[in-house]
């Protein structure tokens, strides 16, 4: 019997030629990621234990991005204990203000990600990297601290569900849409504890980036990791970041998958995911009358440049609606910088929005563009929980940087294929 | 062990609720703490006593891997969160921690807030003393079970690996 791509990349990280799913294992992990809120902790816990050393200090990287440009005196005195913490460490891939970026979306840009390689971060959305054929999954603070102190992490060997995505994307229709979809069909708990593995003729079309947009939003499923068999197009766009080997795995045809799940996507339609889980998607033109107050562009999931293009095509010669505020937060210091140099950037700020420095910020109802009690935002991030950008009495509904350029320019959720 | 059961019998409750992210900029238990479950239950503090449990229904813990769910509900006073199923990282931090996760499916269906119960780690089994029902649930064995009796993965760790 064959094996997956998550069970060879696993197996070849514990010194074994095979795993199995359910069995647990120690693996030695080759990147490991911190970001600002859940490093602080793992600092503290491994001084308060006397192992104060990283065992590997070459495999870190240090992204502050949670509530940078620091948003108050609390969170600036995290990120000055990290910096000083990297500092003594020896750990030198620290992404300062200015060369920073929402994690996520700095790891593979600055070349970290490469196919079978294992990578955690404190975060829920390190499944993005999936999208590289990298194993990849978030984790809490006590696993980051377990994994700086020994360069290892337990884990239970994943079952893996495969989607199998097939037919051709419609216009004003992305990735986005694609993986509201799955959660859709599945749930948020659809997924728990298992790997997603997406393949088909939709993801042989999809750009690289469109891919991590996919893999992003496995957690949105309760999967452990989203995984992507590299093809050629994994290969350019690793080689264009990185210059270090990597080995590729790649699936068995007769491997074992707990489940198989066949969509077609030629017929989808833009869909809008409803208060207060992702799993609420409804297609946009079925929505009604729904009026916005902001309007969200940013974050690991929809931030970078391509996702970028698409609004501002929409935006091109239109403005913002007189009710509504629009807010565009590039997700790394490049794609920012791409932006401008390509005009986006000048497109958004005629428009009439406001334009950030890189930051997961209001994603997460951490700053810059918090939300009243009552108010409403269509955002291109990733969860619409209770309170997730702000006032537990807000509202957040989720779509593709397309539906929410369109429904910025609307003042009210609306159909991105009418401003096409 | 015994305490009183505080129900909050929806499915996926998250992270976020559990903690809101505008909390994060600390990162002590005890302060932690005084904003637990605050955006499901602003009163959740107040009606917490050392010791209590937590009945949940499916998906517990969803959503961000942020470790402060755990401890914000431990410095609260909670023993363990017994719920339908848990989300996987939220699962993952409470072994790490120590802290006790049981998966019961079933029970929010069956107890209610105010309910008296008392659980029986080694064997499985809760006991309903208010209503005088008993439930089963899969002892928490291997390896979870190890660093679980270590007080936390990091003890496990300090202990066997350094």
């Amino acid at each position: 019997m064959g094996a997956t791509i998550t069970e060879k990349i696993l197996a070849a990280h514990c010194g074994r030629t095979q795993v199995n799913p359910g069995e647990l294992i120690n693996a030695e992990i080759d990147v490991i990621m911190c970001h600002d809120v859940t490093t602080t902790p793992a600092i503290d816990m491994l001084t308060d234990r006397g192992l104060s050393r990283v065992a590997h200090p070459e495999r870190v990287v240090v992204i502050p991005d949670h509530f940078v440009p620091n948003k108050d005196i609390k969170s600036a005195e995290m990120v000055a204990k990290i910096r000083r913490w990297a500092k003594e460490q020896g750990i030198d891939k620290f992404y300062e203000l200015g060369r920073h970026g929402v994690c996520h979306a700095l790891l593979p840009e600055q070349g970290y990600v490469r196919p079978g390689i294992t990578i955690v971060c404190g975060d829920s959305h390190t499944c993005t990297h999936g999208a590289l054929g990298a194993f990849s999954t978030g984790i809490g603070s006590t696993d980051l601290a377990a994994t700086l102190a020994t360069g290892k992490l337990w884990f239970k060997v994943p079952e893996t569900i495969l989607f199998r995505l097939n037919g051709k994307l419609g216009k004003g229709v992305y990735a986005k849409d694609v993986i509201l979809e799955i959660i859709r069909q599945i749930g948020v708990d659809g997924a728990l504890y298992k790997a997603m593995e997406f393949t088909g003729e939709l993801i042989d079309e999809l750009s690289v980036e469109a891919r991590m947009t996919i893999c992003n939003m496995a957690i949105e499923a309760g999967g452990k990791s989203g995984i992507i068999n590299p093809d050629q197009k994994t290969i350019n766009y690793v080689e264009a970041h990185t210059a270090e080997p990597f080995k590729i795995f790649k699936s068995d045809s007769d491997a074992e998958y707990c489940r198989i799940v066949e969509i077609n996507v030629t017929d989808l339609e833009p869909l809008v995911a409803f208060p207060h889980l992702p799993s609420n998607g409804k297609p946009v033109w079925q929505v009604g009358e729904i009026p916005v107050d902001q309007a969200y562009i940013g974050s690991c999931t929809n931030g970078r440049i391509e996702d970028l293009r698409v609004a501002a095509e929409i935006l091109k010669n239109r403005q913002v609606a007189k009710n509504t505020r629009m807010i565009v937060v590039p997700a790394t210091t490049n794609i920012w910088k791409q932006a401008n140099q390509e005009g986006l950037l000048d497109i958004f700020m005629a428009a009439g929005a406001a334009v950030s420095t890189p930051t997961c910020g209001a994603c997460l109802g951490g700053h810059m563009g918090i939300l009243a009690a009552g108010e409403r935002c269509i955002s291109s991030t990733n969860r619409n929980f209770i309170g997730r950008m702000g006032s537990p009495q807000s509202e957040v509904y989720l779509a593709s940087p397309a539906t929410v350029a369109a429904s910025a320019v609307a003042g009210k959720i609306a159909d991105p294929r009418n401003y096409m | 062990m015994t305490g009183k059961a505080h129900c909050y019998k929806r499915d996926h409750i998250n992270t976020d609720e559990i903690i809101p992210a505008r909390y994060l900029n600390m990162d002590r238990e005890a302060d932690l703490a005084q904003h637990a479950m605050e955006d499901i239950d602003p009163e959740f503090v107040k009606k917490i006593n050392q010791g209590d449990f937590i009945i949940a229904g499916e998906d517990f813990g969803c959503g961000s891997s942020r470790e402060h769910a755990v401890w914000a509900l431990r410095g609260a006073g909670v023993r363990a969160v017994i719920a339908d199923t848990f989300a996987r990282i939220f699962y993952r931090n409470c072994v790490n921690n120590g802290f006790l996760a049981i998966e019961c499916p079933g029970i929010s269906q069956q107890v209610d807030s105010g309910d008296e119960l008392e659980i029986d780690i080694e064997k499985g089994i809760i006991k309903n003393r208010t209503k005088g029902d008993q439930y089963t649930f899969q002892p928490i064995t291997g390896f979870a079970r190890e660093v679980i009796g270590a007080g936390g993965l990091l003890n496990y760790i300090a202990g066997k690996v350094v």
